[in-house]
This record gives structure tokens, sequence and C-alpha cells, in this order.
């Protein structure tokens, strides 16, 4: 296995809307991997792809050497995944929610206990573990569904935006747990708005209007493009693609497509 | 396929059944408030029919023909007429149901020892109630001139008595015609169809509205896991709710099992799976609640009128029966009925449960083939 992930050309079409073109992305192994680009961009989309969820149009892939077409649930296996939209059931409490992701990942119940320790302790849960997820605030959800997403120790951890709008305490967990993973030699794929965030990835791919405008190492990527910064890059891009440019608080245009 | 997955599932229904207090409070109220609403609304009242009487006779043979029908429950004699037109009237309002005429020479007649005519006006708009009423008149009248022939007999003192000869209906297990003993068991039988695949029909469909569907098909649970762990506590339930139904039946509507319970539970048990899986096969279809309740109501609908619930399936054409033994509850209805009604025993009732059995082994399957976890 050469690549955590390797997409061939993936496309996934809603009716006339192309929502990711022809996408080709190679991620090596206990990388982490910053999936930028406004809303609507594709990233969601290609996420989901490569978690064997969703099925594209054309294209082929591979995840952690399975094919994500033949093979999805070898893949399903050993993946983490934390979607964007907090996805656990908001009637149970954050224990039985970890005791039953653990019960369908099948870890043995001796693992099981320390495990879910860890876990508590790495997404700083404890002191919630009767609480109801419904009752938890954005923040705390968001951790809880990182903990969920780790619990089985996946190989190739897939977090699709966990950070928007969560508080900064909980902000700095996310990426204390990122840079722990990557020690482990386990893969992580980000997809984040903040540029911040995305600087200190390994990786970062711009996706836009579902084509996959850049990618490499984003110190890199700045240099190559006599920018401050990844912010200002990413802004020339748009500009670019749209044929557009605007002089004031590149930002908005950036978030607001 | 992994017991312990399964187990997890069906621990985490209970948790959010026991949570969702509305649900399960419809769950366990909806079948006891259908019984009791369908219960009275199926039950064909055929006693105590209004019934006007025209008595040209005023004689005491006639008062005492009039108390006869007066006492045998199925007529109430509510008011008296002195014409035909009169009487008309009266059925054409809906006033009476029945009405009785007894001509000048009845009991003239009835001293000569000669046939004495009488008359009785049914209304037939409900033929089952027309046909009811006729016959309980038939009988009454029978009744009376045989005790009448039997009286004259013996006071003329003539050695024998000889009657005609006489052939004397036994009807079989629902001897006193009693509407409810045959409704009630096909009540209690459509009401469970009706909970049962609503139950599981929303469990599935919910996890897809409230996207909770997307995190656990990420997951390598395979999709037999799944529907199994989300059948069996339903199961719990709609056995709760068949018990209730059938006590409903038993003792507030005084229709009694006449067979083994036994042997009822198990059968009920068969049937309650194939109700579910036609709600999870629903459930992989539907993609909002509202679309699994307008497809369970597609489903329901049809087999209200042609499980036999209503109408026998004898009376139905052929090509109406051929989609009838098509519909599950076909196949209970016979069942329960049975050992309710008949208290007949497995071993004719064996190849209505293979039936079930089959169907819910093929919708179970289908609605596994068909369950993708896939998004779309
Ligand atoms: N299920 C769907 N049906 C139709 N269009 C969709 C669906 N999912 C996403 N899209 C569209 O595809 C595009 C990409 O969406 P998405 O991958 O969610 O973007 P991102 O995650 O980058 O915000 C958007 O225009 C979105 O409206
Ligand atoms: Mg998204």
């Amino acid at each position: 296995m050469d690549y955590a992930v390797e997409l061939n050309g993936i496309t996934k079409k809603y009716g006339n809307l192309t929502a990711v073109d022809n996408l080709n992305l190679k991620i090596p192994p206990g990388s982490i991997f910053g999936f930028l680009g406004p809303n609507g961009s594709g990233k969601t989309t290609t996420i989901r792809m490569m978690c064997g969820v969703l099925t594209p149009t054309s294209g082929s892939g591979k995840v952690l050497g399975y094919d994500i077409l033949k093979n999805p649930e070898e893949i399903k296996k050993k993946i983490g995944y934390m979607s964007q939209k907090f996805s656990l059931y908001e009637d149970l409490t954050v224990e039985e929610n970890l005791d039953f992701y653990g019960e369908i990942y099948s870890i043995p119940p001796k693992e099981f206990k320390e495990r879910k320790d860890i876990v508590y302790r790495m997404a700083g849960l404890s002191g919630r573990e009767k609480t109801l997820a419904g009752n938890l605030s954005g923040g705390w959800k968001q951790r809880l569904a990182l903990g969920c997403a780790l619990i089985h120790k996946p190989s190739l951890l897939f977090l699709d935006e966990p950070t928007a709008g969560v508080d900064p305490v909980s902000r700095r967990i996310f990426w204390k747990v990122i840079r722990e993973m990557t020690k482990n030699n386990i893969t992580v794929i980000v997809s984040t708005h903040y540029m911040d965030e995305a600087q200190t990835c390994d990786l970062v791919g711009f996706i836009f209007k579902g084509k996959l405008l850049d990618f490499g190492d984003p110190n890199e990527i700045v240099k190559k493009n006599n920018a401050q910064n990844l912010e200002d890059v990413f802004i020339k891009y748009v500009e670019e693609m749209t044929g557009e440019h605007h002089g004031v608080r590149p930002l908005d245009i950036f978030f607001n497509g | 396929m992994r017991i312990r997955r399964i187990l997890s599932i069906i621990k985490k229904e209970f948790i959010q059944i026991k949570r969702d207090k509305p649900s399960l409070g419809i769950a366990i109220m909806m079948p006891l408030m259908m019984m009791f609403l369908f219960g009275y609304a199926v039950k064909v009242e055929v006693d105590h029919v209004p019934t006007a009487v025209w008595d040209e006779s005023q004689t005491l043979q006639s008062r005492e023909f009039i108390r006869s029908f007066q006492n045998s429950n199925y007529f109430d004699v509510v008011t008296y007429v002195s014409n035909r037109g009169e009487m008309q009237a009266l059925m054409d309002t809906g006033e009476v149901k029945a009405a009785l005429h007894i001509p000048p020479d009845f009991s003239r007649n009835i001293l000569k020892g000669e046939p004495a005519q009488t008359e009785m006006l049914v209304d037939g708009s409900d033929p089952t109630v027309a046909r009811t009423v006729f016959s309980s008149g038939v009988l009454i009248a029978e009744h009376f001139s045989r005790n009448i022939s039997l009286k004259t007999m013996l006071k003329r003192g003539s050695g024998t008595i000889t009657l005609p000869v006489e052939l004397k209906p036994r009807v079989e297990y629902n001897p006193s015609f009693k509407t409810e003993i045959f409704t009630i068991p096909g009540l209690i039988g459509l009401v469970m169809q009706n909970i049962t695949v609503m139950l599981t029909a929303f469990s599935l469909v919910r996890e897809r509205e409230r996207g909770t569907i997307e995190q656990l098909i990420v997951t390598p649970i395979k999709p037999a896991e799944l529907m199994i762990g989300k059948l069996i506590p339903y199961i719990f339930i709609a056995l709760i709710d068949f018990t209730l139904s059938l006590s409903i039946g038993m003792f507030w509507f005084h229709v009694p099992v006449k067979g083994s319970l036994a042997l009822l539970f198990p059968l009920a048990l068969v049937f309650i799976i194939v109700a579910l899986s036609i709600g999870i096969l629903i459930s992989t279809v539907a993609r909002t609640q509202l679309q699994a309740m307008q497809m369970t109501m597609l489903f329901l609908l049809p087999s209200i009128i042609l499980s036999g619930f209503i109408f026998p399936l004898d009376a139905m054409p052929e090509i109406v029966r051929l989609i009838s033994y098509m519909i599950p509850l076909t196949y209970f209805l016979r069942i329960i009925r049975g050992i309710v009604v008949k208290g007949v025993g497995f071993d004719i009732l064996y190849s209505d449960t293979l039936a079930l059995a089959f169907f819910g082994l093929v919708l179970f399957t289908l609605a596994i083939v068909r369950f993708r976890k896939k998004l779309e």
C-alpha cells in the first residue's frame, strides 16, 4: 500500500450538477491532509465516496489498499468517520453512544474499557458520561463524535469540518488529537474552513466547484504563488476560476462562494 | 453475522423506545383504542330491532303471538299502527326496521286448525341485518305454531302426536349467531397488522430523517444484523399489543377463545414477524416518515377489504381472491378465527402457518437485500 488514499478521476453527478469533477488525489499514510474549499465545493461528497457510503458516477479509487467500489465493507472496518452534521443518537447518553459503537466495531470486551478511558481522555469527555448527547453543546457534541470515530483505533480518520463553529477549547482538543494520531502512523483527512488550521497540515488540497485546483505541501504552495499565506493563495485561485476580482475582504467572498 | 452486533442494536432500540414515551404510549394505546372503537363499530346489532305491529285480529291469540316476538329479544315492539300506510311510513323514515302484520282472520284460522297467514316486512337496506331479522321472525313464528298444534292435538285427545317432517338446523361454532364472535377475532388480526407494520416502518426511516443512518452505514455492520436487531424489540411490543387486544376481545366483548392459547400465541408471533418485515421493507423504500405512513396506508387499505375481514373470501370473484391470497392477513384471520371460534388445532392450521412463514421469510430477505449501506 503506497498510499492511504488514491483517487483516480472520481466524479459524482447529481442530475445536471457535477458535485465532484474528475478528482485525482494521492495521500501517503501517516499524513494529515487538509481538505479546503468553500461551502458546496464538494468536500463532503468526496469524503463520503472515500468512505464507501456514496457510489461515484465514474472513476475509481483505493482506500487503505481496498477498492472503494468493490470492497467498501473492508474499508469500513478500518476507518473512523466524523460527519459534518452530528449523526449520533441524541436520545442516548455519551457513554451509551460510545458503548454502542464499540460493540458495532466488535472491540473485544477486555480491550474496550481501556479503549473507552483513552477516548474519554483524548476527546475530553470525562464528566459527561451520563449526559444525553442531545443535551450537549455544539463543541461537546463534536468531541463525542470524535470519540465515537476513534473508539475502534482506525488506521484512517475522516473528519468533515470538525471545528466549524466550535469553541476554542474543543478546537484545540481536535488538533491535539489529530497530531497524536499521526504519531501512530494514522492518516487523518480533515476538511476545514480555517486557513490557520490548514497551514499546519502536511498536505492540503483546494477544491472549488468539484475541481481540485491545487494539492501539496502548504508552505510550498504559498511560496510558489509568492503569497503571504494560504488564504491569499486560495483567494487568487477563486478569482482565476470565477474571473472576478474583489478588492474588499477576500475572506468573505471566499467563504460565501 | 455477529450476535454481539445484533444485541447492541437491540439494546440501543430498547433504550430509545423507553425514552420516547409518546411513541411508546401510542404503540400501547393505539391497539386499545382501535379495539374499543372498531369493536363497537363492527358489532352488528341484530337484537332489539325496532318493530311496528299492525294487529287487525286483536284477539288473545294475536296478542300471544306478538308477545312471543317481544320475548325473543330480537324484536322490540315500539309502536302499533292501524293501517298499511302508517306501517309503510314508519319503515320509510327508518323509525322501525321491521313490521308485523296480523290479518283479521288470524284467530279464526288458528281455532279452525287452518293455516294462519301473517306478514312481516323487513328493512333490507343492510342485508346482513335483514337476513338475521328475517330468519329470527320465521323461527319465532314456527315455534309459535308448533306450540299451537301441540296444544290442539292434546286437547283433541288423539293418541298420536304427529308433527310434519321437520328440519332442525344446528349451527356449529357460533350457535347464537353472535356477530362479535366472528368480527372481534378478525379485528384483533387487523389491529395487530396496522400497529405492527407502522412500528418498524418508522424505526428505520427515523434514522434516515435524523441523519443517524450516516454514522451507522460507515461501520462494518451487516444489513442482516441491523434488520434483525431492529425487528426483535418490536416483537416484544407487538406481543404486548396482541395480549392487550386479545384481552379486550375476551373480557370486554366476551368472545371466548375456544381453542388453545398456547397455540394462538406462537402463531400470532409468526404473523407479527411477517407484519414487522413488511414495515421494514417499507422503511427501505420510504425516505420520510410521511412517505412511510402513506405507503403503510396504501398497503393496509386493500388488506381490510380483501383479507376476508369484512367480506368472505368465498364470495369474491376468482381474480380478487387471488389477490387475497397475496395478503398475509388473510392467513392470519383464518388462524385466529379458527382457534378462537372453532377451537381447531395445528393439524388444521399448518398450511396457513406455512404460508405466513413463507411470507415472512421472503419479505424479510427482500428487506435485507433492498437495504443499501449507501447514501444518495
Ligand atoms: N444528495 C445530494 N443531492 C443533490 N445535490 C447534492 C447532494 N449532496 C450534495 N449536493 C450538492 O453537491 C455540491 C457539493 O456538496 P458538498 O460535497 O456537500 O460540498 P461541501 O462539503 O464542500 O460543502 C453542492 O452543490 C451540493 O448542493
Ligand atoms: Mg461539507
